[in-house]
């Protein structure tokens, strides 16, 4: 298997070729195939490989392949190598199974498209790029797959190119995300300057021996900066504060990428990366409680911004910053398996959210506004089922997935080793923004499918349920956000169900050993009372259920006469939060306009006038002068010439006379 | 010396190309084309005889090889020295790649005076050739001065509007620098001449000579003047705007492809190993005035109406990245470099042949004339869009495997310079990518671009290579690289003694005080 690892990118690739070069000759059924049985072929690689993985002894668990030497240049040696561990099979398999799944969406949804072929090429690429990101043996592989799913998504985001603000949104994101390399780049920089290699598996273990040598204490200034430089390139990717800008306007792409790409997989990158420097945050607590905090303030501040989102993608798209905040809190409090597994629960959740939405839109002939929709339950039972279950999941409602994931996010930061005292406010922030989260989303629940039809009788009649290429995928989802989270039942719970196993963090134990004994030796074993973790639990559902109610109540019985009378009465605070805290509008004043206009006074002032115009047509316009000046005495005139031969002469001759 | 004087071969068989054409008769269409013919093809089979360095040369060995040595002035103790080592090799590469491809772009572009444009053309190969073979420096400074008159010509003559201004500005600009080069030239011999009795101007003999130091600040100073102004590095950078915006697209892509390598060329082979003192003192302000230059080059280009004028500006930043790869003095951050040279070749070249595709259909190089065209160019759009991303460095292609390697050795010698120069990578993505943005998204709004036919055979089949070349040389960097490692090694050594600025401490995993615990 160890030699097949290279065909899980090469296949999307290939894919991506086919389609670009052929695709518009070769018809739509030929794309459908190619871009489909790609993805799918991966998948099955991927899936083989986890067999494997399985199988083998849990010290073993390690599939390598090393495909060429990329940069050897003096002491700086880079390989193109591929690997499969614990936490890069999970991701694999959420990668190319969910991918696998929206391409199959996608032949429904973008079937009228006229440029099919170039949608299926993008999105081959982008699974080749991700899977690049993931399977990456070593830092600098992971960054080619972190800036081509960059590309990728600014590809799809301004997919249909003809709109201004759709190729706007996508310059925006590719330059946000930019921002945000700019700090991976410098972290490399510093990770290679001290440890001497990019590659994990040198590295990690190098980072543990200097360790428990004593070479490498915790909080050292070196790693706090390394943890923060990466990070900063999270920000970008995974769409935190101060970054998180980009996310909701690439909405304008097509909604299946939405789904795969700033949902499901693209933006957890960052959670990703933290998960896999594990180490290096460990033995930075300053750095983890950076991540913590903004992690804390991104979900809660971006779950407020849903709340008066009337786009039915923009609300999701705020969840998704704020789900994706809960998981840095995860990483943030060294739960680092909690980050990966909420990380996966919201991969099948929100994309399966984001396919429902995008199943409403298709039926809705496009309108995404969800005052002119309602009582679309009946009308599309399917997707109204499958989107009522990815909600109840997302609200945190057990035993569906997105309870056990997050609810072992919040317990893990209540009791943060590192900050006990932090990690309490985290909790708070956390738990409150679940409740917000339970409110919007069952408000966009409501406002979707509940009440009556608001939009034009045109729509009325048209509304449809979806084909099956996409309900399929729906089901498929909604399967997965009710049971994905039995994969990781917390301990608590598993006893009193009779020693059922908590699989995904055993399985994940090994990535993060070291980092548990660093944490276990720096602030000695902790114990916290199983009624504590009990009474936290039966709290955060409480929370939710709140919510649920809280948005019936708003959205169901009085809609639309108290919110509006809410808005009436905030008019204020309704405004600011109606426009996103004005954030871009400080952005665009603040950053951007300075910047061009300093550019501007450079090109005019410096180049033009101070280098050009007075340094080197200055210095011509003197010679010009000066040439002219001594050119009066070639006039050309007898008498001017006879006259400076006398005045020449009496010069001389005073001169002698003088001198005598 | 019984090998065939390769690099001979090379370096006039353009020249020779230049005798058929003088009996061929412009005024009838089919001399014209025979014209084209003849030096398309003189300049393909120079590619062919250049690609027989690649076999005899061998990446192990640092010193100089293929080596031809005649006296030619012996009284003056000149010689006719040539050689490449590692650092010339590719660039000689890079002159007989990108010559071709010009010659095919200019098939229907060029209309007036034929046979006047491609000797000039032919002879400028030459020129270029001899210059980066050249090692004996006044051989060297006899090439460099030829390869100035052909392009005042291509500029002048076959150049926009404002033609003359540009030309005679990038004359002055740059023989007021190589003026200055020639008197040190003079100077550094005689105190070779001085110091060992020998009066010569081979290059390698030269190589070490001591000088007093106020000479030696002195020499590398005007050296590096000549050199900083061909480069162009910040503030002596603004012939290049306006010599590429008149300039014919043959003109800017030869420009900006090898004329420009001219001026780092000439600091690895002249101005540093030759003054090692000087460079060492020095080094600071060029350190700055490159940083300046990435970051001054990248705002600048951001509000360029024309799209020439913002290649053009984008080369200041990009060779700022060169620059400061050669002065951190490592050899990441030097092979970096020659890299980045290489890449921008490419990727500067091909946006210009780009830009000229579309100047050849509409005549206007303003950004605000087009919009939407990706819908009418679906081909040309895509091509565009690849070489985009070379030039904004996104890795598996070229563009990246230079900035990174320049940056990461700019880290590792001076932390300030490498923070700030790689914030001119955020710029560089925000300039190429509302460019593309404003010419080729959106809806068509102008009617004259409605009827724009996408790109034609002949011109896929000069921008394939090139798009080939970003993919290889972003994937198989060390195809390139192993020529380089023992030369750049050798340039190191050669600079960086007596150079307490360049021996900072290696940052490795052994100091691993470095990062010692602060409060354990």
């Amino acid at each position: 298997m160890e030699n097949m690892l290279f065909l899980i990118p090469l296949l999307p690739l290939l894919g991506c070729l086919l389609n670009g070069m052929l695709g518009s000759r070769l018809g739509k059924s030929f794309v459908s195939y190619v871009g489909c049985a790609t993805v799918g072929g991966a998948f099955l690689i991927a899936a083989f490989s986890a067999l494997e993985i399985f199988s083998r002894e849990p010290s073993d668990r390690l599939l390598l392949q090393t495909l060429w030497s990329w940069m050897a240049v003096g002491s700086f040696k880079v390989d193109l190598a591929l690997m499969i561990d614990q936490l890069s099979c999970v991701m694999i398999l959420v990668v190319t199974g969910v991918g696998f799944l929206i391409h199959i969406y996608s032949l429904g949804y973008m079937h009228e498209d006229k440029s099919y072929w170039r949608y299926f090429s993008y999105l081959n690429m982008f699974v080749f790029f991700m899977t690049m990101l993931v399977l990456g043996a070593n830092y600098l592989v992971m960054f080619v797959g972190w800036e081509g799913v960059g590309l990728a998504s600014y590809l799809l985001i301004g997919f249909w190119y003809q709109g201004n603000k759709n190729a706007d949104a996508g310059k925006k994101a590719f330059v946000v995300n930019r921002i945000g390399d700019f700090g991976f780049v410098l972290g490399m920089f510093l990770i290679f300057l001290t440890f001497g290699s990019l590659s994990y598996l040198d590295l990690f273990p190098t980072v543990f021996h200097l360790y428990s040598t004593g070479n490498v204490g915790i909080d050292s200034p070196v790693m706090i900066a390394i943890c923060l430089l990466l990070f900063l390139g999270a920000t970008g990717k995974s769409a935190q504060i101060p970054l998180y800008v980009w996310l909701p306007d690439a909405m304008a792409g097509p909604t299946p990428v939405s789904a795969l790409i700033h949902a499901a997989t693209m933006v957890t990158a960052g959670v990703y990366m933290v998960a896999r420097t594990n180490i290096l945050y460990t033995l930075a607590p300053t750095a983890l409680a950076v991540v913590a905090v903004v992690a804390a303030l991104t979900a809660l501040f971006a779950a407020t911004m849903g709340i008066l989102q009337n786009d039915i993608k923009r609300v999701l798209a705020y969840s998704t910053v704020s789900q994706l905040g809960y998981m840095f809190i995860g990483v943030g409090v060294t739960a680092y398996w909690a980050g990966i597994f909420h990380l996966m629960t919201h991969a099948f959740f929100k994309a399966c959210l984001f396919l429902c939405s995008g199943s409403v839109i298709h039926a809705m002939g496009g309108e995404q506004d969800m005052r002119k929709m309602g009582g679309l339950s009946s009308k599309m039972p399917i997707t109204y089922a499958t989107m009522l279950i990815a909600t109840i999941a997302i609200a945190g409602i057990p035993p569906f997935a997105g309870f056990f994931s997050k609810d072992e996010i919040l317990w893990k930061a209540f009791t943060f080793p590192y900050y006990p005292m932090l990690g309490k406010v985290v909790w708070f922030m956390g738990a409150v923004g679940a409740g917000i989260t339970a409110f919007y989303m069952f408000r966009l629940i409501f406002m979707t499918f509940h009440g009556k039809f608001r939009g034009t009788h045109e729509q009325e009649h048209h509304l449809h349920e979806s084909p099956p290429s996409m309900i399929v995928p729906l089901m498929l989802l909604a399967a997965l956000s009710f049971t994905g989270g039995w994969l990781g039942i917390p301990h608590v719970i598993g006893e009193q169900l009779g020693h059922v196993p908590n699989l995904l963090e055993h399985f994940l134990e090994p990535v993060f050993k070291n980092s548990h004994e660093i944490i276990s030796a720096t602030t000695g074993a902790h114990h916290h009372p199983v009624a504590l973790e009990w009474a936290l639990m039966g709290l955060s559902i409480t929370i939710a259920v709140g919510g649920i109610i809280g948005a019936f109540y708003v959205y169901m019985l009085k809609y639309p006469s108290l919110p509006t009378r809410l808005a009436e009465t905030y008019a204020l605070h309704y405004r600011i939060i109606y426009n996103k805290y004005y954030i871009d509008e400080i952005y665009h004043a603040m950053v951007i306009m300075p910047i061009y206009y300093l550019s501007r006074m450079l090109w005019k002032v410096i180049d033009a006038f101070v280098i050009d115009g007075i340094g080197i047509n200055g210095q011509a316009w003197l010679v010009q002068r000066g040439s002219r000046i001594f050119g009066l005495l070639h006039n050309g005139y007898v008498q001017t010439y006879g006259a400076f031969m006398v005045l020449g002469l009496v010069c001389i001759l005073w001169y002698f006379l003088q001198v005598k | 010396m019984t090998q065939a004087p390769l690099l001979t071969y090379v370096t006039f068989l353009p020249f020779l190309g230049v005798i058929p054409t003088l009996f061929v008769s412009q005024k009838s269409e089919a001399g014209r084309s025979l014209i084209r013919w003849i030096s398309l093809i003189t300049s393909i089979i120079v590619f062919i005889v250049s690609l027989r360095i690649y076999n005899g040369f061998d990446g192990n060995i640092a010193d100089f090889q293929l080596v031809e040595l005649k006296s030619w002035i012996p009284s003056f103790g000149i010689s006719y020295h040539m050689g490449v080592d590692g650092i010339s090799f590719w660039l000689i590469l890079l002159t007989t790649f990108l010559t071709p491809i010009t010659i095919l772009s200019t098939w229907t572009a060029i209309e007036k005076r034929v046979k006047e444009f491609y000797i000039s053309m032919l002879v400028l190969e030459t020129a270029m050739l001899g210059t980066f073979c050249a090692l004996d420096i006044f051989l060297f400074y006899v090439f460099w001065e030829i390869m100035l008159i052909p392009m005042y010509f291509i500029i002048g003559v076959w150049g926009g509007e404002r033609r003359i201004y540009a030309a005679i500005k990038f004359f002055l600009f740059t023989a007021v620098g190589s003026l200055l080069m020639l008197v040190c030239i003079i100077g550094l011999v005689y105190f070779h001449k001085e110091a060992t009795g020998v009066l010569t101007f081979n290059l390698t003999e030269l190589y070490g000579t001591t000088l007093p130091h106020i000479y030696e600040i002195l020499f590398f100073a005007s050296f590096a003047l000549a050199f900083a102004i061909k480069v162009p590095m910040w503030p002596v950078h603004t012939w290049l705007p306006d010599a590429h915006v008149e300039a014919p697209t043959a003109g800017s892509v030869i420009l900006a492809g090898i004329l420009l390598k001219m001026g780092t060329y000439g600091f690895v082979r002249f101005a540093m190993p030759l003054f090692p003192d000087g460079s060492a003192f020095f080094t600071p302000l060029i350190i700055t005035l490159s940083v300046i230059g990435i970051i001054y080059g990248a705002l600048v280009a951001m509000v360029q109406p024309d799209v020439k004028k913002l290649v053009a500006y984008s080369s200041v930043s990009h060779l700022g990245y060169c620059m400061l790869g050669l002065y951190v003095l490592n050899q990441q951050g030097v092979e970096g470099s020659i890299y980045q040279m290489l890449n921008h070749g490419i990727s500067t070249g091909a946006l210009f042949l780009l830009v000229g595709i579309v100047y050849e259909r509409r005549h206007t190089r303003l950004i605000s004339e087009y919009g939407g065209i990706a819908k009418i160019m679906p081909v040309y759009a895509t091509i565009f869009f690849i070489v985009t991303l070379s030039s904004i460095g996104l890795p598996t292609t070229n563009g990246f495997i230079g900035e990174f390697l320049i940056l990461l050795g700019a880290f590792k010698a001076n932390k300030l310079a490498a923070v700030l120069a790689a914030s001119g990578v955020i710029l560089g993505a925000i300039y190429m990518l509302w460019m593309v943005q404003r010419v080729f998204y959106g809806e068509v709004t102008n009617p004259k671009n409605l009827n724009l036919k996408d790109v034609s055979c002949r011109e896929v089949v000069y921008m394939l290579p090139l798009v080939v070349c970003i993919f290889w040389m972003g994937l198989f960097p060390n195809f390139f690289m192993e020529k380089m490692h023992v030369s750049v090694d050798k340039f190191i050594s050669q600079v960086s003694k007596n150079n307490n600025y360049h021996n900072l401490p290696k940052c490795q995993i052994h100091h691993a005080s470095l990062i010692q615990s602060e409060h354990k």
